[in-house]
């Protein structure tokens, strides 16, 4: 069996922004996002502003920080990348601790750090106050192609399912002795990779065998 | 007599790839009913069941439920009237909660709004699943989620309920409980199994599916105590389990 109760990312709650509906919630981040992203890299004041909002809402949601903080790990490829940026850009070099740095990239660096982890912030505020059932609610009622809510239903689903059989497959290859610990072990991870996509398409193809037997004609119906 | 709920007359079917798995089929299920369909792995059971809704059609011979041949025209209603529960009941529970699951074949059929309620909850009092109506079904133990799938095809209103293997992977508690429900149901069922003491319980009648044929068919009693026949097709009791004692 998966997680006793709820997702990953839902933390179970009652505060006002567990409460409200979910397709403002949706519109709501959609928009901080794009306010967020079309906002000057010069002007820090206003990032500083942001991050005061998102703070005063994770504070009225009443997940703990911490929670938050753990799940932000996502963001560290976005990371890697930006600090790569004022070594690669060109532009005029500044000095900074006796290494020459592009003044573009430093900028660049810090403006997609500052964006991204606001967005990053934010997303996940939105999945930890809202249970993924209400989200795809929401995004039907934002007019969002019925298809891709049944698609994103879907995942939702059988999430559980597929994380179980992947620990199963891993607990079976353990059992084995095998363990993969250097990249000479990734081409039996790979396998199972490929093990598994084989068995997840096989699971769908009984998923619509199904869906058909109790008269789904492909049309999506609310 | 009356028209037969499902009747099969020489039912033949070759995949694609060239393997046959029914040689000429010929069953009637009427009215009522609990039939048990054993046989050994392999032998065209599951082929078998994918028939009966028009999933797969036969290449030769005819299929019909309540005089009604199963024909691409008539699909829409014969997959009211046969409701197949499947062996694992995470394909046949997909959507997000139990309600919406129970909710999804007669949605299909055109029903809405209180209609609907009153049918997903009449489906799920029978079978002892009311209070789980709004809870995810990977939440639910596999009993339960079993249960449900049950009821999704209950809910249809079906003339006839087939399980493909019902008895897989319970416990016994939840094995006795599925099946207090079902003999409880006034519906005919058809149960695809090889646990044949499970056939024993719930099915009156029972046909043996081997290599493709009906091998043979008659009470269940009678059908499990014929150890020539049973040897013939693969079928065993399980150690200590006396058919005459139950």
């Amino acid at each position: 069996m998966g997680a006793p109760h709820g997702h990953r990312l839902h933390f179970h709650g009652h505060s006002p922004l567990h409460r409200a509906p979910a397709h403002l919630k949706v519109a709501g981040l959609v928009v901080f996002m794009l306010v967020v992203v079309a906002t000057p890299v010069r002007r820090p004041a206003v990032f500083i502003a942001y991050a005061a909002v998102l703070a005063v809402l994770v504070a009225l949601s009443g997940v703990p920080v911490p929670y938050l903080a753990r799940r932000m790990v996502i963001e560290v490829p976005v990371l890697l990348f930006a600090a790569l940026l004022p070594f690669i850009a060109t532009g005029p070099q500044v000095v900074v601790l006796g290494v020459s740095l592009s003044e573009p990239g430093l900028f660049a660096a810090g403006g997609l750090v500052l964006k991204a982890t606001l967005g990053v912030l934010a997303s996940l505020l939105l999945a930890a106050t809202t249970d993924p059932r209400d989200l795809l609610v929401g995004l039907e009622r934002l007019r969002v192609p019925t298809q891709l809510v049944q698609i994103m239903g879907f995942m939702v689903r059988y999430l559980d399912v597929v994380t179980d059989e992947l620990r199963r497959m891993r607990t079976a290859r353990e059992s084995r002795g095998f363990t993969a610990r250097n990249p000479r072990h990734w081409p039996v991870l790979g396998r199972s990779a490929g093990a598994l996509f084989i068995r997840s398409f096989e699971r769908g193809e009984r998923v619509h065998l199904a869906m058909i037997s109790r008269g789904y004609d492909g049309k999506a119906r609310r | 007599m009356t028209t037969p709920v499902l009747e099969l007359q020489s039912v033949a079917f070759a995949y694609p790839d060239g393997h046959q798995a029914l040689f000429g089929v010929d069953l009637h299920v009427h009215r009522g009913e609990r039939v048990a369909v054993l046989g050994p792995n392999g032998a065209g059971k599951t082929t078998l069941v994918l028939h009966l809704n028009g999933i797969l059609l036969p290449g030769r011979g005819t299929v019909t439920v309540s005089g009604l041949p199963v024909v691409k025209e008539n699909l829409q209603e014969i997959r009211r009237r046969v409701g197949i529960v499947f062996q694992d009941p995470d394909d046949q529970l997909f959507m997000g909660s139990v309600r919406d699951d129970v909710a999804f074949g007669p949605r299909n059929l055109g029903h809405r709004g209180a209609d609907l309620d009153r049918r997903v909850m009449a489906a799920l009092d029978m079978v002892g699943m009311a209070d789980f109506v709004d809870r995810p079904p990977h939440h639910l133990s596999f009993g339960q989620r079993r249960r449900v799938a049950v009821a999704t095809v209950l809910v249809m209103e079906p003339e006839i309920v087939v399980l493909d293997e019902p008895s897989s992977n319970l416990d016994p508690a939840s094995r006795r409980e599925l099946a207090d429900i079902l003999t409880g149901l006034d519906v005919t069922l058809m149960m695809v199994t090889h646990d044949l003491p499970y056939a024993l319980q719930l099915c009156p009648r029972a046909v043996v599916l081997s290599d493709g044929i009906v091998a043979a068919q008659g009470r269940t009693l009678d059908v499990l105590t014929d150890d020539a026949l049973m040897k013939a097709h693969r079928l065993e009791l399980p150690y200590g389990f006396d058919p005459h004692v139950c």
